[in-house]
């Protein structure tokens, strides 16, 4: 480890204790731990390969954890459900952008609101005055998350249909249409123009702004030295470097390992 | 415009029997619209859960045959026989999609193909109960009251009023914030589990919803026909009724509602080609599934709306 844990940090929001994820053989996270503080972005960076994105699915309950355990506000949340974390808050984007193209930006947005909203198959079927009102709010809640993003002109459009910049914002914003305590993105401005890439800090800084918890995993150096006030260094499933950009910049392994030449 | 379909569609169905001539297409009509009420319900499983049953007629028949037992066996009146036979269904049906539902892949398509099977064979066996091959007669006919559904015509207005507000019930569905997971979830499982859906129970629920439908057509089906034999609920059936979301369009719901009626009433047209109407009917089935794969309704209607752009 590089610099000693923050004094200033509060208590931590994740906690991930000695976890290890297993594919037939290969380890692609042994007995990793960290902390993660509210309020802060922390970039997960490394090599390809190095484990980044299964880290993002055993968070989410998408890959079991073999071993070690994860906890979300001091409880443990290993074994449950994505659908379950996702409703304790914590949603996230995917590596290649996984949104429901069979629906209109909105709709998309609408459906990321699912945990926080409580109408089922038969107060939908009958239209009870309940889920109306429901209904009202969702939609107009969705409009106002969608202005924030830039997305409203948009609305109606399918998710399909609109640029890559749009679908990665969009995905976001169904993202954090679940009030989510903690965010996880992967790789958010993979593919963008450089112009698109500061587009997307802005709005990453943005969410940071208003206090949101954000864990980011992203290849880009500049973006990620840039924007984080965290970084955790992953190699095979290891952790091999944590602290501030600026002193990760001077490790010489986390340098050899992964910076190379870029810095 | 959006709800403008609804009524235009309801004024036809009301006003269609005063221009037609012939009472057998009034049977045919009835049956449609049992058939409506089958394959919107095994639509909203094909085109929103990702799952294909091929156990509907299962369903269909336990509804027939539970309403046949309970009301002219046991002599329970009809009316709550109705719900109770699909609520009954509606329990078989979550104990198969329980187990087979939660894991991934098409284990649905297996379960319901054996259980049809098999409840095909307790119909044909059971004979002490079931009546056997040759069937079950002297089901009670519906009425109200003093008022008896005696006529086609009469048994039209009632089953076309079942079949437009399971279309109203469905359309409302998948408005709605159910609606809404349910597509999500067929169209991007692990998105929509990241997102918060439990997609399990939701697929186990759709499956549910839809066997009781067809439970409802089954029990309406019996006090309308009044005599049901085993091979009105064979897996052939069964076929049919996915042909018919099929060819109207998965994830449709009026598409369900025109695919099921025209293809309950294709044989009929067909009538007048006799031995090749089989031939035919395949022919034209094959031909939609070529060159409309994702049915003919959604084909419509983007054909409709290309035209109406191109014209403004
Ligand atoms: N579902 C899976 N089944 C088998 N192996 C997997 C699976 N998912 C990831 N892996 C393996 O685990 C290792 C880590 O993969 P992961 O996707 O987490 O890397 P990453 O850091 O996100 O890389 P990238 O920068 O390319 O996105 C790789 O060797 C990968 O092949
Ligand atoms: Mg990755």
């Amino acid at each position: 480890m590089i610099s000693p844990a923050d004094p200033h940090m509060d208590t931590a929001v994740l906690e991930a204790k000695n976890i290890t994820v297993r594919f037939e053989g290969l380890e692609a996270l042994s007995r990793l731990s960290f902390a993660i503080s509210p309020r802060r972005i922390v970039s997960i960076i490394g090599p390809n390969g190095a484990g980044k994105t299964t880290l993002l699915n055993a968070i989410t309950g998408v890959y079991p954890i073999h071993a070690g355990e994860i906890l979300f506000q001091g409880k443990s949340i290993s074994g449950l459900k994505p659908f379950q974390i996702a409703a304790l808050g914590i949603t996230r984007s995917f590596q290649q952008a996984q949104l429901f193209m069979n629906m209109t930006v909105l709709e998309n947005v609408m459906v990321g609101m699912h945990s926080r909203t409580t109408s089922g198959f038969f107060k939908g079927m009958l239209r009870l005055p309940s889920e109306r009102k429901e209904e009202r709010i969702i939609s107009a809640q969705s409009r106002d998350i969608l202005d924030e993003f830039g997305l409203i002109s948009k609305a109606a459009d399918m998710a399909g249909h609109i640029s890559i910049l749009d679908q990665r914002r969009l995905e976001i914003a169904r993202a954090m249409a679940a009030r989510p305590k903690i965010l996880l993105l992967d790789e958010p401005a993979a593919g963008l123009t450089i112009r698109e890439m500061e587009a997307m800090a802005d709005l990453i800084l943005g969410l940071r702004e208003k206090g949101q918890t954000i864990i980011l995993v992203e290849h880009n150096m500049r973006l990620v030295m840039a924007i984080s006030d965290h970084l955790i260094v992953l190699h095979h499933g290891v952790k091999i470097g944590e602290g501030r950009p600026e002193d990760i910049q001077k490790n010489r392994q986390v340098i050899e390992a992964y910076l190379g030449k870029k810095v | 415009m959006k709800h403008l379909p609804l009524p235009v569609f309801s004024l036809f169905v009301i006003a269609l029997p005063l221009i037609l001539s012939n009472n057998y297409y009034l049977m045919a009509l009835n049956i449609a619209a049992l058939n409506v009420v089958i394959v919107i319900g095994l639509n909203l499983l094909m085109g929103y859960a990702g799952q294909i049953s091929l156990g509907h007629a299962a369903f269909f028949g336990l509804g027939a045959y539970l309403s046949a037992i309970l009301t002219t066996t046991c002599g329970f009146p009809v009316w709550p026989t109705i719900p109770a036979a699909m609520a009954i269904t509606a329990v078989v049906a979550y104990l198969i999609g329980i187990p087979t539902l939660k894991l991934e892949g098409h284990y649905l398509v297996m379960a319901t193909l054996g259980f049809n099977v098999i409840v095909y064979i307790v119909m044909i066996q059971l004979s002490a109960v079931t009546g056997g091959p040759s069937g079950f007669a002297g089901i009670p006919r519906l009425q109200i009251g003093g008022f008896a559904f005696d006529s086609d015509l009469k048994i039209y207005y009632l089953f076309w009023a079942v079949a437009i507000l399971v279309l109203i019930l469905s359309l409302n569905l998948i408005h709605s914030r159910a609606g809404r997971a349910m597509a999500a979830l067929s169209h991007n499982e692990i998105a929509a589990r990241c997102t918060g859906i439990d997609t399990e129970t939701y697929k186990v629920k759709i499956f549910v919803i839809s066997a009781a439908l067809a439970s409802l057509a089954g029990s309406l089906y019996a006090h309308y026909i009044s005599f049901i034999s085993p091979g009105s609920f064979s897996i052939f059936f069964s076929l049919q009724a996915v042909t018919m979301v099929l060819v109207g369009g998965m994830g449709s719901v009026w598409g369900s509602l025109f695919g099921a009626i025209l293809l309950s009433l294709l044989p009929e047209v067909l009538h007048s080609v006799k031995e090749y109407n089989v031939l035919v009917y395949g022919f034209i089935l094959m031909a939609v599934l070529m060159f409309f794969p994702r049915g003919l309704f959604p084909a419509g209607r983007s054909f409709c709306i290309a035209m109406i752009r191109k014209k403004t």
